[in-house]
């Protein structure tokens, strides 16, 4: 242990813990820019800077462990007037137009100001302006807003391992972009938008659908449907002040019809359909023995991840379409059908956690209605927005229904959004699906929570499943590298199924959720999705009454000619330079 | 075997390579045959004899006689003239024979007065020979350490010495060692910085063209000190012909046995790679120099973890200046005692230093430390040129200090320059006349950081660039008393809270230049 | 197919990056790190295409644009700029016809700037590709400027 004083409170910390956190301890909190609690701290900003009695000039608390006597002083005049120095020279070279900037009142920075009092920038500006990126489906980025605190890059390379963004140039021409300026669009970007949600600032922020929908909304000839991600359910509360981990389900359906949606539907019907695919996939896979691990596909990122670094993988992929893009197919067909609206007339919308979903609905491929199979994708924050402009508060709306035909769910599928939880949906069905009994037992403790890949092995009727999840693309990476050395010197994996969801945490970490998110609120939202999961009368996929309808009454049987053609995609090999599709 | 009547020593440095030292030898090399002179007169390459802008140079021996400015055309005449007739050719020779310059056996007895620990033999030996440098004892330092002293010795010995580092830092180099010879781990690193990017400094360059297995022998002594087996050089990229010499020289050591396993017989092995960068002077900086070792963008990495317990790849690493190493041979083959003979009581050895700018004779010059900047400019530089008088000098590069004339005085060593000892180390010594413009100079040294900040940290990124901003307004007379005042505040706010030395850097020039020429600076505001 | 030849003589290993851009740049016709340079580097090392081109931005000895067939790198730290750097620059401009980082119209410049070469003893000093060249005036760069123009 170490004992020190900070501002004179003697505070006693285990040795290596940093003064940031130490201070905690003494009840202050020493402000920060570039700092995230999930990250490595980089020490860009040097706004954390404290002085330490004995040590010339100030140091980095983020990144300098408290020492054994150290006389730290976080608020002292040299201290305090050097934070307002440098956070003025930041905003002398940052685009301060933040009234209309999208992280208005979401802001670190313009936090960070407020809280040192900053009243005048005595600073020339300096930034010249530079071009917006606009050539990703799924993000924007604003070099006139970055302050380089990194972060995005640490995301992106370090945790993801996509490295589409990197540090370029040097100095005072630093910029944070794609190699030779090509664009996310046109770079490896899995459009995960991990990088989006670990901005302090308004440099990066997804690709805005609020506009077309609101005028399909308003179009009177439109039937506008509305699916939700399971994720979602479980982090909308916080776009309205709610806690971590509020579920709201019922005021999400109440507040989306009152938005103006013909028919309030539900995601997380689709997600038990893809158990029910996938599922039936896995069981044939074990009977002949082929192309093993099984592994998930309902994560457009890991989907583009895989199709770039890993092009070994790609028989080894479920070929199951995403829950959003089942959704998709169903809607502008079976839907339709039963409904009898004109398919050309509806206008399909979804609402995911996601940034990558974006890019997902706009794959060629993802035209098996005949038709645009999703039109828009708004993420979590952007109907949070909507649902403001619309004078709605979410707290205070009653908790209502979905619709049918599409809308019922059972707890399979709302644990869709949580790391592990298509794992223990597909589990939970193909022991059915094998035997014909019920799994006793049906929560997998094994694959839940955030450790970072997390195994288990299931016996189904004598037969062993060795089975691993894995969630962001780093730990994607480690395991499938680990899979690709067994398949190499022993032939086969250890593994039979594998689920991989590109971000961490699962979807409730995903792309599209609230600023200001960190892991400790991922790890709630998941909870409350396995609190929602425990509450269902139905928590298997295969007793989803209306799932059952749609086999019975459209698609015959999993895994039939239809559900292929309507349900199915396929994947294709892409260049890890620009990450387009490498034809061959 | 013939006598060999007359030797001519060729300067073979960056400096007369570019002034077209390799077409006046060519032309020498024909003349002396074409006059049948080939057995009578050996014409030798030789580092930099100490001079710098005089064009070409040579000396010829026994007579002692510098020639400068020598162009292929004056080959002829000079060969008939000086070597076949005898008589020096006056319209070449240098009007005074530099101080600094060569220190040959026959003029040993200037020894006292000029001392040559690292230079000893630059402008002497050839230094692509590896025979000439184990004639002058070269080798006899790690070939005595390994037969008999353990690496403790060695240690002890340059602790005794009193040597600290001649890159800027003034750390000692024994303690460094120590650290790392203490840190856990069987690899460790030793790496020699030769990334020499301060402005006006060219001293390490001077030294690894002209005695390059000074700098071999220093690393295997310091390697054998820490308990390294692997040493690299990293070479800033533009040196092209030091990279080239030392490359050579390794391969030579490599050839004697002198690098590779088990060196003479002992069951010490060491070798040395060197390293070349790619244009970035915050790479001088230790941490940003392992990180481009490793192949990354050069930032500056968070201290701590310290280099001597994690540094290159993670492993205990000793990262010296290549003056500092060029001194460990002549501490061990001479002793602690005799060092400490040279130098002050607190700072002993000696210093070199490039003296540049408006002197009469610009160049390279080794001085004890405490030698005052009156004595490196009139002494050995030949004073300021063409009679003006001194008006002030940037000594230590641009992370350097501006003195005034109040200063010359003042003796050159890590204690006496107290707030500016750590502007020393580059060894850079850029002397202002009367007519020099001081608010030019310091435009271009905050001009210089804007472009080499990394980027990496809020204070250094911006602060630069504010800093230019303030001073290009100041430059043409469109400043302002508060825009002064705020190249103050800034460079004060980032030597607080920068990340690494160079935004901590710009601080000492703003504020000594204001010290010094604060009138001059004031007579710009509007 | 010259940059197989050239990944060749270096060991795969992420220490050999600088050796590589340069080696690649030196041997590019446009003297510049393309994206081909760049992305046979990134296969060869087995490190993202981000990253290379992140790690040869970084030093200024690379250009990641096309260039002239003789580049003129003048020194512009403060010892060439006592000797008088900043007039030459002017008259180098004048001369070329090109602002910093310009390369002629006919191809056979870049003019560049850099910081301190070494070469202060006989500053004001510019490198012109891997000759260096100091005590410069107007009379001597017009010449080297000629020369090259010949060369070429």
């Amino acid at each position: 242990m170490i004992t020190a004083t900070i501002n004179n409170i003697q505070v006693e910390v285990p040795e290596g813990t940093t003064i940031l956190w130490a201070a905690k301890k003494a009840n202050v909190n020493i402000p920060t820019l570039c700092f995230h609690p999930d990250l490595k701290p980089g020490g860009q900003c040097g706004v954390c800077v404290v002085e330490i009695e004995g040590i010339p000039g100030l140091s980095r608390s983020c990144v300098t462990p408290l020492g054994e006597g150290f006389r730290v002083r976080t608020h002292s005049p040299k201290v305090m007037n050097a934070r307002k120095e440098i956070v003025e020279m930041i905003l002398a070279n940052h685009d301060t137009d933040c009234l209309t900037c999208i992280k208005n009142n979401s802001c670190e920075l313009q936090g960070l100001a407020a809280t040192l009092g900053i009243s005048t920038v005595e600073y020339a500006k300096l930034a010249e302006r530079l071009p917006i990126d606009r050539s990703s489906v799924s993000i924007v980025r604003d070099p006139n807003k970055c302050i380089l605190c990194g972060r995005c890059i640490q995301v992106c390379s370090n945790v993801q391992t996509v490295n589409a963004l990197a540090v370029n140039h040097r100095g005072y021409d630093t910029v944070i972009g794609t190699a030779f300026s090509a664009g996310l669009g046109n770079s490896v970007c899995i459009n995960c938008g991990q990088c989006v949600v670990h901005c302090p600032v308004g440099a990066l922020y997804e690709n805005s659908s609020v506009e077309a929908v609101w005028q399909a909304l308003h179009d009177p000839d439109k039937f506008v449907v509305v699916q939700e991600a399971p994720a979602v359910r479980a982090m909308l509360g916080e776009e309205f002040g709610m806690p971590p981990g509020s579920l709201v389900t019922g005021r999400m359906y109440a507040a989306l019809r009152r938005l103006g949606f013909d028919a309030v539907l539900d995601t997380n019907f689709s997600a038990d359909l893809t158990i029910m695919e996938e599922g039936t996939e896995l069981v044939s896979r074990l009977k002949s023995g082929q192309k093993l691990p099984l592994i998930t596909s309902c994560s457009p990122g890991w989907i583009k991840f895989m199709e770039t670094f890993f092009h070994d993988m790609i028989p080894h992929m479920s070929t199951a379409k995403s829950p959003q893009q089942m959704f998709g197919a169903l809607a502008k067909t079976y839907y339709a059908q039963a409904k009898g609206i004109a398919p050309e007339k509806i206008v399909s919308v979804s609402v995911m956690p996601c940034t990558a979903k974006k890019f997902e609905c706009l794959r060629p491929e993802m035209k098996a209605s005949g038709y645009q199979d999703v039109d828009y994708v708004l993420t979590t924050r952007e109907i949070g927005r909507m649902i403001r402009e619309a004078g709605l508060d979410l707290k205070e709306l009653p908790e209502e229904e979905a619709d049918d035909i599409m809308g019922e769910y059972t707890g399979a599928g709302t644990i869709f959004g949580a790391t592990g939880g298509v794992m223990e949906a597909a589990i939970r069905s193909a022991y059915f699906l094998v035997t014909g009994r019920e799994l006793e037992n049906l929560d997998v403790q094994p694959v839940r929570g955030l450790k970072g890949i997390k195994e288990a092995e299931i016996d189904i009727d004598g037969t062993k499943v060795k089975v691993a999840v894995a969630h962001s693309g780093g730990q994607a990476r480690a395991l499938l590298q680990k899979v690709q050395q067994q398949m190499a010197t022993e032939g086969k994996s250890e593994y039979q199924f594998i689920e991989v969801m590109a971000c961490p945490g699962g979807c409730v970490g995903g792309g599209g959720q609230s600023w200001g998110s960190n892991m400790a609120k991922r790890a709630r939202r998941g909870e409350a999705l396995y609190e929602d999961d425990k509450a269902r009368s139905h928590r298997r996929s295969h007793e989803n009454r209306s799932v059952l309808a749609v086999y019975e009454q459209f698609l015959g049987k999993p895994n039939s000619e239809r559900s292929h053609e309507l349900l199915h995609t396929y994947y294709q090999k892409r260049s890890p330079v620009d990450g387009k599709v490498i034809n061959e | 075997m013939s006598l060999v009547r007359n030797h001519v020593l060729l300067s073979i440095d960056a400096g007369t390579v570019m002034a077209g030292a390799r077409a006046v030898e060519k032309a020498l090399v024909e003349e002396i045959a074409k006059q049948g002179l080939t057995d009578e007169i050996a014409v030798l390459e030789t580092g930099s004899v100490g001079t710098v802008g005089q064009g070409v140079v040579m000396v010829v021996y026994p007579e002692g006689v510098y020639y400068s400015n020598v162009t292929p055309e004056d080959v002829p005449e000079l060969v008939e003239e000086h070597l076949l007739k005898g008589r020096p050719l006056k319209r070449l020779m240098l009007a005074e024979t530099p101080k600094q310059a060569v220190i040959t056996k026959e003029k040993a007895g200037l020894l006292k007065e000029q001392p040559r620990i690292v230079l000893r033999n630059c402008g002497v030996i050839d230094p692509e020979k590896i025979d000439e440098y184990i004639a002058e004892e070269g080798y006899m330092a790690i070939g005595n350490a390994l037969t008999s002293m353990k690496p403790e010795d060695v240690l002890e010995e340059v602790k005794r010495s009193g040597l600290v580092g001649r890159g800027g830092a003034s750390f000692p180099t024994a303690m460094k060692w120590e650290f790392a010879r203490r840190a856990p781990g069987d690899i460790k690193y030793l790496i020699c910085n030769a990334d020499e990017g301060e402005p006006g400094t060219f001293k390490d360059r001077l030294i690894l063209e002209g005695d390059p297995h000074k700098l071999i022998e220093g690393m295997l002594l310091a390697g054998y000190a820490v308990g390294a087996s692997k040493g690299f050089v990293y070479i800033r990229g533009e040196y092209a012909l030091s990279i080239e010499r030392l490359e050579k020289a390794i391969a030579q050591a490599r050839d004697y046995g002198l690098l590779g396993v088990n060196i003479l017989e002992s069951n010490f092995s060491f070798d040395i790679f060197v390293m070349k960068g790619a244009g970035a002077y915050v790479c001088g900086e230790e941490t940003a120099l392992i990180e481009s070792l490793e192949g990354k963008r050069g930032h500056p990495r968070i201290k701590p973890p310290f280099p001597a317990n994690a540094g290159l790849w993670g492993k205990p690493t000793v990262v010296n200046n290549v003056e500092t190493l060029a001194n460990v041979s002549e501490i061990i083959r001479n002793g602690a005692d005799w060092f400490r003979g040279y130098g002050t009581e607190k700072c002993p050895g000696t210093k070199v230093y490039t003296i540049i700018g408006n002197v009469a004779t610009p160049g390279l010059i080794e001085a004890e430390m405490g030698t005052t900047l009156r004595d490196i400019i009139y002494e050995y530089a030949g004073g300021i040129q063409g009679g003006k008088k001194f008006k002030g000098a940037l000594i230590g590069g641009a992370a350097g200090a501006f003195l005034g004339p109040d200063m010359l005085d003042v003796q050159m060593d890590f204690v006496n320059l107290k707030e500016y000892a750590a502007v020393l180390g580059s060894g850079a010594i850029l002397v202002m006349d009367e007519g020099a413009d001081v608010v030019d100079l310091l435009q271009s040294v905050l001009h210089f950081f804007k472009h080499e900040s990394c980027g990496h940290c809020a204070p250094c990124r911006l602060g630069t660039a504010q800093l230019v901003k303030l001073i290009d307004r100041i430059a043409v007379s469109k400043g302002s008393r508060e825009d002064l005042n705020k190249l103050l505040r800034i460079s004060d706010v980032m030597r607080d809270t920068s990340f690494c030395p160079l935004g901590q850097s710009p601080y000492l020039p703003i504020s000594s230049s204001i010290k010094y020429f604060g009138d001059e600076i004031g007579a710009r505001i509007r | 197919m010259y940059r197989e030849a050239i990944l060749k003589k270096f060991r795969p290993s992420l220490d050999n990056i600088l050796y590589i851009l340069h080696d690649l740049q030196d041997n590019n016709p446009q003297r510049y790190l393309g994206k081909d340079d760049i992305r046979v580097t990134a296969e060869y090392l087995n490190v993202p295409y981000s990253y290379v081109h992140s790690v040869a931005s970084f030093y200024t000895m690379f250009s990641l644009e096309p260039r002239g067939s003789n580049i003129i790198r003048l020194c512009d730290s403060p010892p060439c700029h006592l000797m008088g750097s900043k007039s030459l620059l002017k008259y180098l401009k004048d001369a070329l016809k090109v602002d910093i980082g310009g390369t002629t119209k006919d191809g056979k410049f870049t003019l560049e700037l850099t910081s301190c070469l070494g070469a202060c003893g006989v500053a004001p000093a510019m490198m012109i590709n891997d000759e260096m060249v100091g005590n410069l005036t107007p009379e001597r760069v017009d010449a080297i400027l000629e020369r090259r123009r010949k060369e070429s």
